[in-house]
């Protein structure tokens, strides 16, 4: 079992994550699409939640299998204990998708989950795929990675 | 601060390039992000082995003993002339130099060098193990490497390394009372003897099987990669400027960056993401279909030596790798395991089963980038032109081991 973060080190590891992905583009990222939204927290599709991801550890290695929590909350901000999250991911320019299979595997209280199995085998830009089963419905949404 | 260091060398060979003829406008520059990328290929960049929870023994010198001397023995084979050195060399970067490799007949693979795998989740082309020790097992059991079985190597065992056993691991069973040859294989009549044992003395001899891949296992984590002249160049003063790397080296490793895309897949200081890809590679005719990770993440779920088993010492904490697998999904088809680059252009032949002959068709292969002969290649045909393909290549070549 992972240690788990405090709900302090979640919010503090999510602008460290931004940032290491704002980085100025080099020999290898230069056909990354300039106006991704790199944002990690954000509504879903249908406007049912609002979803906030982020990795346990700030610091994300390629390669190395580790932990995510989710912030599940309704329409006006109140957090969310219970529901379904299923979670995919994939490489738009590559055509492939995730190189493990993560699953939320606690609901932490206060609106968070535990996503482990998260591991992402290459630089470039990653998509996070997750469609939420929750009191107000189905719902998905999608989030943009480039590591 | 670390801005100004690199500059220093820019300078000189600048102020150098005056005194003689204006600056090369063609000079290439690096961002920060490119110089640190090239720094993570580095074997600096490599850390430690990681813990192996699933092989309680994984890092006692003294089973490293006895799985090193187990490893060179041609005992543990059906013909006596087989040990894991037969194919792989030590002398040769624990590979055979040969397309299929041949214990006591031919296969269909081509052997995989050995150091640095540690580091990696799965093994074998089609990844079907999950730990270094699991994978040791595979070939003493297979009909066409050692061709042996289970019992015939815990005899092996008990007749000449009982005390050096019995020290890392405990007692033996009681081996007198086991056929001379018995084990789940391809051999109808061990196969026979196997089943009639009591479900007792088969786990018992089940263990001692799994010993003797943990005890090859300890062994074979100390085989690390060696240094090569590219780890040598990032760490000199020279670095990023030509120096121990040429500057065709050098423009190779912009092409391995940029326009060639290899580091998508193979980096890390092992240059290898240690995934499954579909790369398009060609089967052989004669051999059987291989379907490669498909295969292979049904195996390692399925197998009685994998991580979750009862002879893995982890806990089931401990076993993210095979608890959150992906699964064989149409993706896998014809997928195989990214090969470490290091010393790689020297072992030619290269691919799965040896399929393409030398460096130079590699490259057209990736630059092609064919239709697969079974599910979906993940390559998309690369620009480069003849220049582009010999500075790659002499790129790799930067890759092998210092003589």
């Amino acid at each position: 079992m992972p240690n788990l973060p405090t709900r302090r080190a979640i919010l503090a590891g999510i602008p460290l994550a931004l940032v290491a992905t704002t980085v100025s583009a080099g020999l290898f990222s230069q056909d990354i699409p300039e106006n991704l939204d790199l944002a990690l927290r954000r509504p879903t599709d249908a406007h049912h939640y609002t979803v906030a991801i982020g990795p346990v550890e700030p610091e994300v290695r390629i390669g190395r299998m580790h932990a995510w929590t989710l912030a599940l909350a309704d329409r006006r901000g109140r957090p969310i204990d219970t529901a379904r999250i299923a979670i995919d991911g994939r490489m738009p320019q590559h055509g492939h998708g995730l190189p493990s299979a993560p699953a939320v595997t606690q609901a932490l209280g206060d609106g968070q989950f535990l996503i482990e199995g998260m591991k992402f085998n290459m630089h470039g830009w990653w998509e996070i795929d997750l469609a939420i089963d929750g009191p107000a419905g189905a719902d998905t949404v999608s989030f943009n990675l480039v590591l | 601060m670390r801005r100004i260091l690199f500059a220093l060398p820019f300078a000189a060979i600048g102020a150098g390039a005056l005194a003689i003829h204006l600056p090369d406008p063609a000079a290439p520059t690096w961002s920060e992000e490119d110089l640190s990328l090239v720094r993570s290929l580095s074997l600096d960049a490599l850390p430690p082995v990681p813990a192996d929870p699933s092989n309680r023994v994984a890092d006692d010198p003294r089973a490293a003993a006895l799985g090193r001397s187990i490893f060179f023995d041609t005992r543990f084979s059906s013909n006596g002339k087989v040990a894991c050195a037969t194919c792989h060399l030590p002398d040769r970067q624990f590979q055979d130099d040969r397309a299929l490799s041949k214990g006591v007949s031919e296969t269909s693979r081509r052997a995989m060098p050995i150091a640095g795998m540690a580091h990696s989740p799965f093994l074998f082309w089609d990844g079907r193990k999950d730990s270094f020790w699991s994978q040791a097992l595979g070939p003493l059991e297979s009909a066409v490497e050692h061709g042996g079985d289970r019992t015939q190597y815990a005899h092996v065992i008990g007749a000449h390394y009982a005390e050096a056993y019995v020290e890392v691991f405990g007692p033996l069973p009681d081996l007198d009372v086991l056929p001379a040859r018995a084990g789940p294989v391809a051999d109808p009549a061990a196969a026979t003897a196997w089943e009639g044992m009591a479900r007792s003395d088969r786990e018992a001899v089940n263990l001692v099987f799994a010993n003797v891949g943990k005890a090859i296992a300890a062994f074979e984590r100390t085989i690390a990669p060696p240094e090569t002249r590219f780890d040598l160049w990032v760490a000199s003063r020279e670095f990023p400027g030509p120096g121990l790397l040429t500057t065709e080296e050098i423009a190779g490793l912009r092409v391995f960056l940029g326009a060639g895309g290899c580091i998508n897949c193979h980096g890390g200081p092992l240059l290898s993401d240690g995934h499954f890809h579909n790369t398009g590679v060609p089967a052989v005719p004669g051999l059987p279909e291989d379907r490669g990770r498909e295969t292979g993440a049904l195996l390692v779920r399925e197998d009685p030596f994998n991580c979750l088993g009862p002879y893995s010492d982890a806990k089931p904490a401990d076993c993210a790798e095979l608890r959150f697998m992906a699964p064989a999904g149409a993706e896998m088809l014809r997928a195989f395991k990214t090969p470490s680059l290091r010393g790689a252009a020297s072992r030619p032949p290269y691919m799965h089963a040896g399929q393409i002959p030398d460096l130079e068709r590699v490259i057209a292969h990736y630059v092609a980038a064919p239709e697969a002969p079974a599910g979906q290649s993940e390559l998309r045909p690369l620009t480069l032109d003849h220049t582009q393909r010999q500075e790659l290549a002499a790129f790799l070549g930067a890759l092998d081991p210092l003589p």
